[in-house]
């Protein structure tokens, strides 16, 4: 088994603006089950911030338990990391968020993760729309204990020994829409041509972007009667709105018929091309967003895309009245009142 | 009359890739596929790795009979093929490795075949004991053929004795290598100078082989030609009296013509007769010299300034003694072929010297064969000889090496004699020599120990090409047998085996398998595999993750998969490293050893 990389690259590799391949944006090889879908986000992941041409160590990597939240160390080898306690990461990323908005803050947790131990620490950090992107990777298990069904398993879904899910499933998608989300997105690993465009979306928003993202699990969970197999979410997969991601310095060429395209401007410029699938489709209304995830599932499919954007969010930091520089770069002579000022505040109740 | 426009052709998207067809994966191993006799070359650096240096050696031997010589002066067509080329600055350093084979094995004569002592009635002329007729020997011995060499002189080896020096290559390496072949009881007539091949052919003969090379140095007609003539030295003639120890001086000033391999012999033999000032005036570039890279590294080593873009115009002379060659400097001219014209400048200058040695090129001559015994003869006053089957005209003479289409290099003689063995072979038992002519040997076998365990070393190593060792040049320059390469260490020899990337272990692909995770494709480090959209082959290069620019490079395509894309692999840069194998959770991909063996007189290709 291999545990290093070779090091060598395709010559031709491109460069992007800050003059990186997207070996710079590489992590440690994956020590995840061959196949696992997490190694893919992973790989959209390195992609998605090569192309935006981010630098590596402007971004912060934050996890919690699982197989999922191993999978920072397999993208962004120069990013800032924090595994953190099962279920906490929402505390942390807010803690380093407030000490310094300037970073990407990228969060990567598992269905167990958010949906069971976590789930009270991701229905606030959705409230406060802090500004981070959250990946959840979606395979409907708990593939570090042998694959028992997590929260987020389907009803009637079938175990690999054939037994059926009883309870109810959880939607974190439907469940941010409830609490508030300003950006909420599904896809599947297996897709990147979404999976891409969303990722850099979500980086560029201002304000919690939520990706949940169907993500087999080959060893426990890729059987016939899994509804989060490989193929039974190629089958019932389906798109509500095509998305392209328009940085900002590049010329916007739209190849779409007229009328068929929005284009949300997000807050620095850059801009998300939505091509309808279906006309019926609007992504900035959150009520039918709501519904558009309720019928679908209730048709047996899985809504994917681009599903609800608020393109203006207003984040943590704005509701909070922060200042613009990141607390961590205030000084002492900023932070700590002069003798004037405090004899001024002492006059005042005097 | 309005012309009609010329309807588009219409392509098809790329089929599946035929992996069955005996070529493809052999493209794939860049040497072996580069190497004229396509000597299994991963498969042999493995051994030596392994240590294994007799069966190393053995493999080469089957395959380019002068394992030992070769590795000393091979003209390496591997090693520009070489993939690690194309992923870093320098490829494996196949050729001296090869040597470290031939330094390290053991007492290797009771590995060689068995000759029969019951013979099987058929008698063969080889003419000329060079390296292709060397191979026709080697490869009808076993067989039970009776040979008959001839060569004029008194020792086997032709070119490979007599016009390569022994500082690079030791006479005892040669010794060795052409006595294996002697000793299977090859019957020799050397000192023998066959003066007509009608009188041989009417002999008892069932067919004669002509290896007997391009022996003549091209002369240069210029002023001054015929008045400097004991000093004017045509460079092979040269070398082969140096070898025969005729020759053991030269002047101190010393003007070599010719910017081949031959002219890179000869000034670095002048420097080591007494030479202190030698010249090389060659009429191309630098770029565009016939040398090899590493010869002309070898020979600006030693101090050799190179002339390039000059042209002798005149000898000059005094008192009936060489004094001065007088050059033209010229330009080199590229026309939209790319083929390459001289334009005069008018300038000229003068190079003082004692001695010149032309080293121009060679001549095929035959005046030895008589132009009435049903061989044709083309313009260039060579027979015409048949590409594949190595016979000429009249059905029981067969020619090769440089006998056969001009001077070339001594791997491509020995893949020249293999061919004519075998046509010879078919000949003899009133076989077709085409039709019937045995298909390659191949073998594909999976590496596969366990989960993620492969039979070969799959780690890529970083390092850069290892350096062989060279004599101190003061010795070096003082003693004209010393052989200026050291060659490798036993540690050095590894390290170098290491940066091997193993190309025979092939990526196969099983698209029934393929569940499209991605893993193969996230997995790779130098972005081969992809999974897209089927489309015509231009376009579908161009749209991979890097596009596959790389033309002679093929595509390895699958068939539809479940979501209708395809799996394409450029198959350029891959680095053999088996992690799509390794990452693939339905075993998809599989890492599968394949070795393509030449076929060999009397017997189809046998893959080991």
């Amino acid at each position: 088994m291999s545990y290093v990389k070779p090091s060598f690259r395709h010559p031709d590799l491109p460069h992007n603006r800050i003059g990186l391949t997207e070996a710079s944006y590489e992590g440690a090889i994956s020590t995840l089950c061959a196949g696992c879908g997490h190694d893919s986000i992973s790989a959209a992941i390195v992609r998605a911030c090569w192309e935006l041409d981010l630098p590596p160590h402007r971004v912060a990597k934050l996890s919690g338990i699982g197989c999922s939240s191993k999978s920072p160390t397999y993208f962004l080898n120069q990013a800032h990391g924090f595994n953190t306690v099962h279920g906490r990461m929402p505390s942390v990323a807010t803690g380093a968020n407030v000490a310094n908005r300037d970073l990407v803050y990228f969060g990567v947790s598992g269905d167990g993760d958010s949906a069971s131990i976590g789930m009270g620490q991701f229905a606030h950090v959705v409230r406060r729309n802090l500004n981070m992107v959250y990946v959840i990777e979606n395979n409907g298990c708990y593939g570090l204990t042998k694959g028992q069904e997590s929260a987020t398993q389907d009803r009637g879904s079938k175990t690999r020994k054939g037994s059926a899910n009883p309870f109810a499933s959880i939607d974190l998608v439907g469940v941010a829409l409830q609490l508030g989300a300003t950006f909420v997105g599904r896809s599947f690993s297996g897709d990147k041509n979404q999976l891409v465009p969303l990722i850099k979306a979500a980086i560029k928003h201002k304000g919690f972007a939520l990706l949940d993202v169907v993500s087999p699990c080959v060893t426990f969970n890729n059987h016939e009667g899994s509804t989060k197999s490989y193929d039974y979410t190629r089958d019932h997969i389906e798109t509500g709105v095509i998305m392209d991601f328009v940085p900002m310095k590049d010329e916007i060429r739209t190849s779409y018929e007229p009328g068929e395209t929005v284009e949300v401007t997000l807050h620095d410029g850059s801009a998300i091309h939505l091509h309808k699938a279906d006309s019926s489709y609007d992504a900035t209304d959150r009520q039918a967003a709501i519904n558009a995830v309720q019928s679908h599932k209730e048709d047996g499919k899985l809504l994917t895309g681009l599903i609800y954007i608020d393109p203006d969010s207003e984040d943590f930091h704005e509701m909070m009245g922060t200042s613009d520089t990141p607390l961590n770069q205030l000084s002492k002579r900023e932070l700590s009142p002069t003798a004037e000022t405090l004899a001024r505040i002492n006059q005042s109740f005097c | 009359m309005h012309s009609h426009a010329v309807p588009r052709q219409v392509q098809s998207k790329l089929k599946a890739t035929d992996i069955s067809n005996p070529e493809y994966f052999h493209k794939v191993v860049d040497c072996q596929y580069a190497c004229p006799a396509h000597t299994p070359v991963p498969e042999y650096i493995r051994l030596i790795a392994q240590g294994r240096y007799s069966d190393a050696y053995m493999i080469n031997w089957e395959s380019n009979v002068f394992p030992g010589v070769l590795g000393r002066t091979c003209d390496r067509p591997c090693e520009p093929a070489c993939r690690r080329g194309r992923v870093e600055e320098e490829p494996v350093a196949i050729c001296r490795l090869k040597r470290v084979a031939a330094d390290y094995k053991d007492d290797v004569r009771a590995r060689m075949p068995e000759i029969p002592s019951k013979k099987n009635g058929k008698k063969i002329a080889l003419i000329g004991a060079g390296p292709a007729s060397l191979t026709v020997a080697r490869d009808l011995m076993p067989l039970g053929y009776e040979i008959d060499l001839y060569d004029e002189n008194a020792r086997a080896g032709g070119f490979m004795r007599s016009q390569i020096p022994s500082f690079r290559l030791p006479e005892k390496v040669l010794e060795e290598e052409c006595n294996y072949i002697l000793d299977m009881g090859v019957t020799r007539h050397f000192e023998y100078r066959v003066d007509s091949l009608k009188s041989l052919l009417e002999k008892d003969y069932d067919a004669v082989f002509v290896g007997s090379g391009a022996p003549r140095g091209r002369d240069i007609d210029i002023p001054g030609r015929q008045e400097c003539d004991a000093n004017i030295h045509i460079g092979i003639d040269w070398l082969a009296s140096v070898a025969f120890e005729h020759i053991d001086s030269i002047g101190k000033k010393v003007v070599v013509l010719g910017g081949g391999n031959t002219a890179m012999d000869c000034c670095r033999t002048a420097r080591r007769l007494g030479g202190e000032e030698v010249t090389i005036s060659v009429r191309s570039t630098f770029d565009d010299m016939k040398a090899s890279p590493w010869e002309k590294e070898d020979a600006m080593r030693e101090g050799i300034p190179f002339e390039c873009d000059t042209v002798p115009v005149e000898f000059l002379h005094k008192d009936g003694k060489l004094t001065g060659v007088k050059l033209e400097r010229v330009e080199s001219v590229y026309d939209d072929q790319g083929k390459r014209s001289l334009k005069n400048t008018g300038e000229t200058f003068i190079v003082e010297c004692d001695d010149v040695i032309c080293a121009l090129g060679q001549m095929g001559a035959f005046p030895w064969i008589e132009r009435d015994i049903g061989i044709q003869f083309n313009k260039w006053d060579m027979a015409e000889v048949d590409r594949t089957t190595f016979q000429s005209s009249n059905e029981r003479v067969f020619f090769g090496g440089d006998a056969a289409w001009g001077p070339t290099n001594i791997i491509t003689a020995v893949a020249h004699g293999h061919q004519a063995a075998i046509s010879i072979d078919l000949f003899c038992h009133e076989k077709l020599l085409v039709d019937e002519r045995p298909a390659p040997g191949t073998r594909l076998r999976s590496t596969k120990m366990g989960i993620h365990e492969w039979s070969y070393d799959s780690e890529v190593t970083s390092d850069l090409r290892f350096a062989v060792p060279h004599l101190d040049n003061n010795v070096a320059l003082a003693d004209r047998k010393a052989e200026v390469e050291l060659g490798f260490d036993e540690q050095l020899a590894y390290k170098e085996a290491e940066r091997c990337l193993n190309c025979d272990v092939q990526t196969v692909f099983v698209e029934s398998k393929c569940i499209e995770c991605d893993a193969c494709m996230d997995i790779c480090p130098t972005d081969c595999i992809n999974f897209t959209d089927n489309d015509e082959e231009i376009d579908l290069r161009e749209k991979l993750i890097v596009p596959a620019r790389e033309k002679t490079q093929d595509l390895y395509v699958s068939e539809d998969l479940k979501t209708g894309r395809i799996m394409a692999k450029d198959e350029n840069v891959c680095l053999h490293c088996g992690l799509c194998a390794e990452r693939c959770p339905t075993g998809a991909w599989d890492m599968q050893k394949y070795m393509y063996s030449v076929t060999k007189a009397g017997r189809a290709g046998e893959a080991a």
